[in-house]
């Protein structure tokens, strides 16, 4: 009998829900790596929750959450090599703070502020992109200059399930496969594209699949097990530096909440019932957990000062973003060409000119 | 040293040069390579450039310009083509979201400097969806510079200045223009200014603007009217549709007190509506008569058989001209 496709496209797990190993990680993952990224998942938690609470308080904008996706994001990010380029879409600021880019950055850009987009000087993080999937065509064409450059430079690229059915999903993966790009396309796929399930969104039951039509490799794996996230990235990444060409990855994960604060996600899911088992049996924080307990690297003191250290860094974060200086309404006309034109210089003055009858005005009453 | 050529000789050069000059430079495109494009303006770079420089890409626009925006990301330059303007729209998203913002979006950490050409424009007898003329859409984006060559000349010069550019242009090419004149030509680099309108006959009575293909239209209209009624034209060429060149402009409606716009894309929420706009603005009071447009309709370029009718022609503009003078 023919295998299903499911058949032929197992989720890989390296790290049972329980916290056992299923497989040996040995010469991959020492115990130094595994408490790095449970470090990493706590913060990136702690950031997650802090954002959805600072969104409440109307503090910063509408937020994406990515509460239950800590493995996928971190353990992807940890993988790569500092010299790689990340494509995030905006629910992928722990893939982006692992790789390097500050917390502080990533609030502003939640508060409305583009100096969230930059990355740190050196790393090639883009901005959250916002029109799904397409971004995924940018990482071939990086990955693809990448390689007639002649570097050892790899990109991975983030979306979810739902922009698998995205033209561009098939444009970037058709333009990787045929010019044998370094490039992990890397998909988490968690089941909902906001309210519509996978099984709406596909007939396919699994994502990797979809490589077979580019001829490219294709895994699906456990994304709440941060060890397979890892370790299959870490191969997708060395494999295409050895110019083996594209991988596209199905990391299968859950969003505990919902796509953003400004959405309901009672509205198309049994929200209590889904989230509750989630957390219970397939949390990935709570995993990895598991494993360093059994391996007695962690207590609940460790967690203790931990979790400490967590709030301590994400306060002192928010802080800063908070006492940031203001935006100017000048400051929109800059960068948006090489040269202000014409154009641009004019309006920026009049906008110059409007800000300062408002200051003066504000002065007069005050006075 | 020049030489005779035509728009799409002088096209071929100013990529050849640049291939040569510029590492960077890439070109990409559907069924540019071995066929040279189906209008042969890369004929032949393939060849001495290779497969890696001038690429056949899959068909996919927004395959073509998202992966182009990459290569600008990475440190390259892609001259992009898209085979026909009326063929962009797949990659319209990635223009409008990416290419036009990246710059600004990041301040400045990354730029895709890139540019895309593309065929434009009715008159060749062209099947459906190939004679469009939309260069408003992109006009309209912030972030991005349009240019229309309407010479060999200014074709050769522009796209040198174009691809030297550090912001992504939208390079309009009319199609009916390709093959339409030969001119002198320098044969060694030499760039034509963006955002600079050339004032290619000068006059007294009235202000004509054009750009690609209406450009011979405006002239023959202006020459025709200065024949039978001794009227003189300032007729210009915008070359740049944004940054337009607003000191030309200002100062030749402001010397004849009257304006008269050409183009063939639609009327509404055309170039000519933000030439009017822009001449009231700065010099309404040195009008003699309200600005006039003459232009496509608001329907789509029609089957070729009637292109013609669609086209702004001599006569209308003729008329055109005739009205605003006498007004």
């Amino acid at each position: 009998m023919r295998k299903s496709m499911e058949e032929q496209f197992p989720v890989r797990q390296i790290l049972s829900p329980e916290g056992k190993l299923i497989e040996s990680v040995d010469g991959w993952i020492d115990d130094e790596l595994a408490l790095d990224m449970y470090e990493k998942m706590v913060i990136n938690r702690t950031f997650d929750r802090k954002s959805v609470t600072m969104q409440r308080q109307g503090r910063i904008g509408t937020y994406a959450p990515f509460e239950g996706q800590e493995a996928t994001q971190v353990g992807s990010a940890m993988a790569l090599d500092d010299q790689d380029w990340l494509f995030p879409t905006y629910r992928d600021h722990a893939a982006m703070m692992t790789f390097g880019q500050s917390i502080l950055r990533v609030l502003l850009y939640w508060k409305g502020r583009i100096e969230g987009c930059v990355p740190p000087e050196g790393k090639h993080i883009l901005p959250p992109y916002v029109p799904i999937a397409t971004q995924i065509p940018h990482a071939a064409g990086v990955a693809w200059s990448s390689k007639m450059k002649g570097e050892a430079v790899a990109s991975i690229v983030y979306f979810g399930d739902g922009a698998t059915s995205e033209g561009d999903f098939h444009e970037g993966l058709n333009f990787a496969s045929v010019y044998n790009a370094p490039v992990v396309f890397f998909c988490q796929n968690n089941g909902y594209a906001i309210s519509v399930p996978m099984s709406r969104q596909m007939k396919t039951k699994t994502i990797a699949q979809k490589a077979l039509a580019y001829d490219i490799e294709g895994i699906r794996i456990d994304g709440n097990d941060i060890f397979a996230v890892y370790l299959h990235t870490r191969q997708a990444v060395e494999k295409a530096k050895r110019g083996e060409g594209p991988t596209l990855i199905e990391a299968v994960t859950y969003r505990y909440g919902a796509h953003t604060t400004a959405d309901d996600p009672r509205k198309y899911r049994e929200q209590e019932k889904e989230e509750k088992i989630r957390r219970e049996k397939y949390d990935p924080v709570d995993r990895l957990r598991r494993y360093l307990e059994s391996k007695g690297l962690w207590d609940d003191e460790k967690e203790q000062a931990l979790v400490q250290k967590a709030e301590t860094i994400i306060n002192q974060a928010v802080k800063e973003m908070e006492s940031y200086p203001a935006p100017q309404p000048e400051d929109m006309f800059e960068h948006i060409f090489a040269e202000k034109t014409w154009n641009i210089k004019e309006q920026q003055q009049q906008v110059a000119e409007e800000s300062d009858r408002q200051r003066k005005s504000v002065q007069k009453e005050l006075a | 040293m020049t030489a005779k050529m035509t728009m799409v000789q002088a096209l071929q050069q100013a990529m050849e040069l640049k291939l040569k000059e510029d590492d960077r430079v890439i070109l990409m495109g559907e069924d540019i390579g071995l066929n040279g494009g189906v209008f042969r303006v890369t004929d032949g770079l393939q060849a001495k450039f290779g497969e890696d420089r001038v690429i056949d890409t899959p068909l996919a626009e927004s395959g073509i310009v998202g992966t182009a925006v990459g290569m600008a990301l990475n440190g390259m330059i892609p001259v992009v083509e898209i085979q026909f303007l009326g063929f962009i729209y797949p990659g319209f998203e990635q223009v409008v979201s990416h290419v036009s913002r990246l710059r600004a979006r990041t301040q400045g950490r990354y730029q895709v400097p890139m540019v895309i050409r593309t065929p434009y424009g009715a008159g060749i007898r062209g099947p459906e969806l190939h004679s469009e003329s939309v260069e408003s859409f992109f006009v309209h984006v912030p972030g991005l510079k349009v240019v229309v060559p309407s010479t060999p000349y200014d074709a050769k010069g522009l796209l040198i200045a174009a691809i030297e550019d550090p912001d992504p242009v939208i390079f309009l090419e009319p199609t009916s223009m390709y093959r339409a004149l030969k001119e002198e030509v320098p044969e060694d680099k030499y760039t034509v200014p963006l955002g600079k309108a050339r004032v290619i006959e000068e006059g007294e009575d009235i202000s004509i603007f054009a750009w690609g293909a209406m450009v011979q239209v405006a002239l023959q209209a202006a020459r025709k009217m200065k024949e039978q009624r001794g009227w003189t034209a300032d007729v210009i060429d915008l070359r740049t549709l944004y940054p337009f060149d607003r000191d030309t402009i200002k100062a030749s409606v402001e010397k004849t007190g009257r304006a008269l716009i050409v183009h063939e894309a639609h009327r509404t929420g055309g170039m000519g509506a933000e030439l009017i706009s822009f001449i009231n603005d700065e010099s309404l009071f040195y009008l003699k008569a309200p600005v006039a447009r003459v232009t496509g309709y608001d329907v789509p370029v029609p089957f070729f058989s009637l292109e013609d009718d669609y086209l702004p022609t001599v006569e209308r503009v003729s008329r055109g001209i005739e009205q605003t003078i006498t007004y």
